[in-house]
């Protein structure tokens, strides 16, 4: 009897609603749990895998040294390298290129590199309108590269004790 | 200026003055409104909203008002065309026009008839109309079924809000809606006859077609209902005559039960507000609710809408009517 009592009281008083929109009151001014994107970006670790780019050494003499390992080992067969002996005799590419479309963003020529010549930097904002513009060559990866090199070093540097 | 006023030409113009004068806010109101259910929905699901059209994206309504107006009118093959194009007018003219009988402020009424709050009935029975031709005429399945079950529920919710009006007039002794709010001075209807507000509130909401009575639109299952065909500005005509049907039900809402435009303590710093504000804030409250009653519950089945209707407001409101009636009748409150 007290049971049913309370059962239609609950009811006839709509408790169950009024504490729903309690719930959703404050909730209402809790704080927002998405950020303005374009405006404002979320925190990104250092070890993301973003855009590629080819890095150089402080004297501006290119790091990569055409070892092809990363080409090897990318599992998506998304890079494409040529060299030959440059003048001086240093083993240098001639042509480095990457197909973003293939690449899966797993890292791993970025593990291969003996000499952290590419790297997946931070950037993830390079979407395009065509197919074209995401086949990268060595001049474009070059040129991420002196974009970027402030931001990866910082990120390779913070990630350093963990390798 | 006083003899022109008089002419009939003067009148016709001082009425369209009036008219616009009311219209105009209104519209304002509805495109706020519908930026405001964004924000404050987004707020209660720890989202943002609008935040890039202006600051706080307070330019968002006129951007998708261009947006429609700047889209292509789609009429389906094997539409009925005049009706398909009526039913949007319909919807909206409807919301429109029964704005002429509410009282804004004291003796603010465009038109200030005996029998306000019956007007106000028949033509929130007639939005119906604009949503089974919407329906018929789209030659769709979905939007068929949508206008059906429109006119199902509307029709339902009609006969409990129909004797929450009766147990109100039975308070007031009169169906002009000044008088109703004038009636309100001392003691704001909402505590005497709470029961019959919560009926009320909830039974506008159907009537609306609002959460969680949104069945006649109900995404999940009907796409959009009865609007689905439409596009462009046909379909913007609807959206203004739901968003203003919204507003309206909420001014009945705040001119029955709310005190209309009295203040809520008839003392110095209330007094120093104008009516019309008053009327606006208590407006703008019921729709707070309104949205945050969308934010809160899950949309009923068909069946459980009809029960809630038939079987739980209809016998409630008749009893409570009697209640009153009796209660008017032993204690001798009967108006005059």
């Amino acid at each position: 009897m007290a049971m049913t009592l309370d059962r239609a009281a609950r009811g006839l008083l709509l408790a169950e609603l009024v504490g729903g929109m309690w719930l959703t009151l404050k909730t209402f001014f809790r704080p927002k749990a998405t950020i303005n994107y374009p405006h404002e970006k979320g925190p990104i670790s250092p070890r993301f895998k973003g855009e590629h780019a080819l890095r150089r050494y402080p004297n501006g003499e290119e790091r990569c040294i055409a070892c092809k390992l990363c080409e090897a080992i990318c599992p998506a067969q998304a890079i494409t390298i040529e060299a030959e002996p440059r003048e001086d005799g240093s083993r240098r590419t001639t042509r480095y290129d990457i197909d973003m479309v293939k690449c899966i963003y797993c890292g791993m020529c970025e593990e291969a590199c003996p000499v952290d010549a590419i790297v997946e930097g931070p950037n993830f904002e390079f979407a395009a309108e065509t197919r074209e513009e995401l086949l990268y060559d060595k001049a474009r990866l070059l040129a991420n590269g002196d974009r970027w090199e402030p931001e990866i070093a910082r990120r390779l540097e913070l990630d350093a004790p963990y390798r | 200026m006083d003899g022109f006023l008089a002419t009939p030409l003067g009148i016709f113009a001082l009425t369209v003055a009036k008219a616009l004068a009311l219209l105009v806010p209104v519209l304002l109101g509805v495109a706020y409104l519908t930026w405001a259910e964004r924000k404050v929905l987004a707020a209660m699901q720890l989202r943002q909203g609008p935040a890039v059209v202006g600051v706080f994206g307070l330019l968002q309504p006129f951007a998708d008002a261009l947006k429609m107006l700047m889209k292509e009118t789609i009429v389906p093959s094997g539409a009925s065309r005049f009706l398909f194009m009526l039913a949007p007018m319909l919807t909206f003219l409807l919301a429109m026009i029964a704005w002429a009988v509410i009282p804004v402020d004291d003796g603010w009424a465009i038109a200030d008839i005996n029998v306000g709050i019956l007007y106000l009935f028949a033509i929130s029975s007639l939005g119906v109309y604009g949503i089974i031709i919407a329906g018929w005429a789209s030659n769709s399945r979905y939007a068929f079924l949508g206008a059906l079950r429109s006119a199902a529920q509307m029709v339902s919710y009609e006969v409990s809000m129909g004797f929450v009006i009766v147990t109100v007039i039975m308070c007031v002794g009169s169906q002009n809606l000044t008088a109703i709010v004038r009636a309100q001075e001392g003691l704001w209807f909402v505590i005497p006859l709470f029961p019959m507000f919560v009926i009320f509130f909830i039974s506008t909401l159907a009537e609306t077609n609002r959460a969680p009575f949104d069945l006649p639109e109900g995404e999940s299952e009907l796409v959009a209902g009865f609007f689905v065909e439409y596009s462009s500005m046909s379909f913007a005509l609807f959206f203004l005559g739901e968003y203003a049907n919204m507003m309206l039900m909420s001014a009945l809402t705040t001119i029955l039960f709310l005190g209309g435009w009295h203040p809520p303590i008839h003392a110095e710093p209330f007094t120093w507000i104008p009516g019309f504000v008053w009327f606006a804030l208590k407006i703008c409250l019921c729709l707070f609710v309104f949205i945050w009653v969308r934010a809160t519950f899950p949309r009923y089945r068909y069946d459980q809408l009809m029960r809630l209707g038939w079987k739980v407001f209809l016998p409630f409101s008749l009893l409570w009517l009697v209640l009153t009636a009796a209660v008017l009748k032993l204690t001798g409150w009967v108006p005059a």
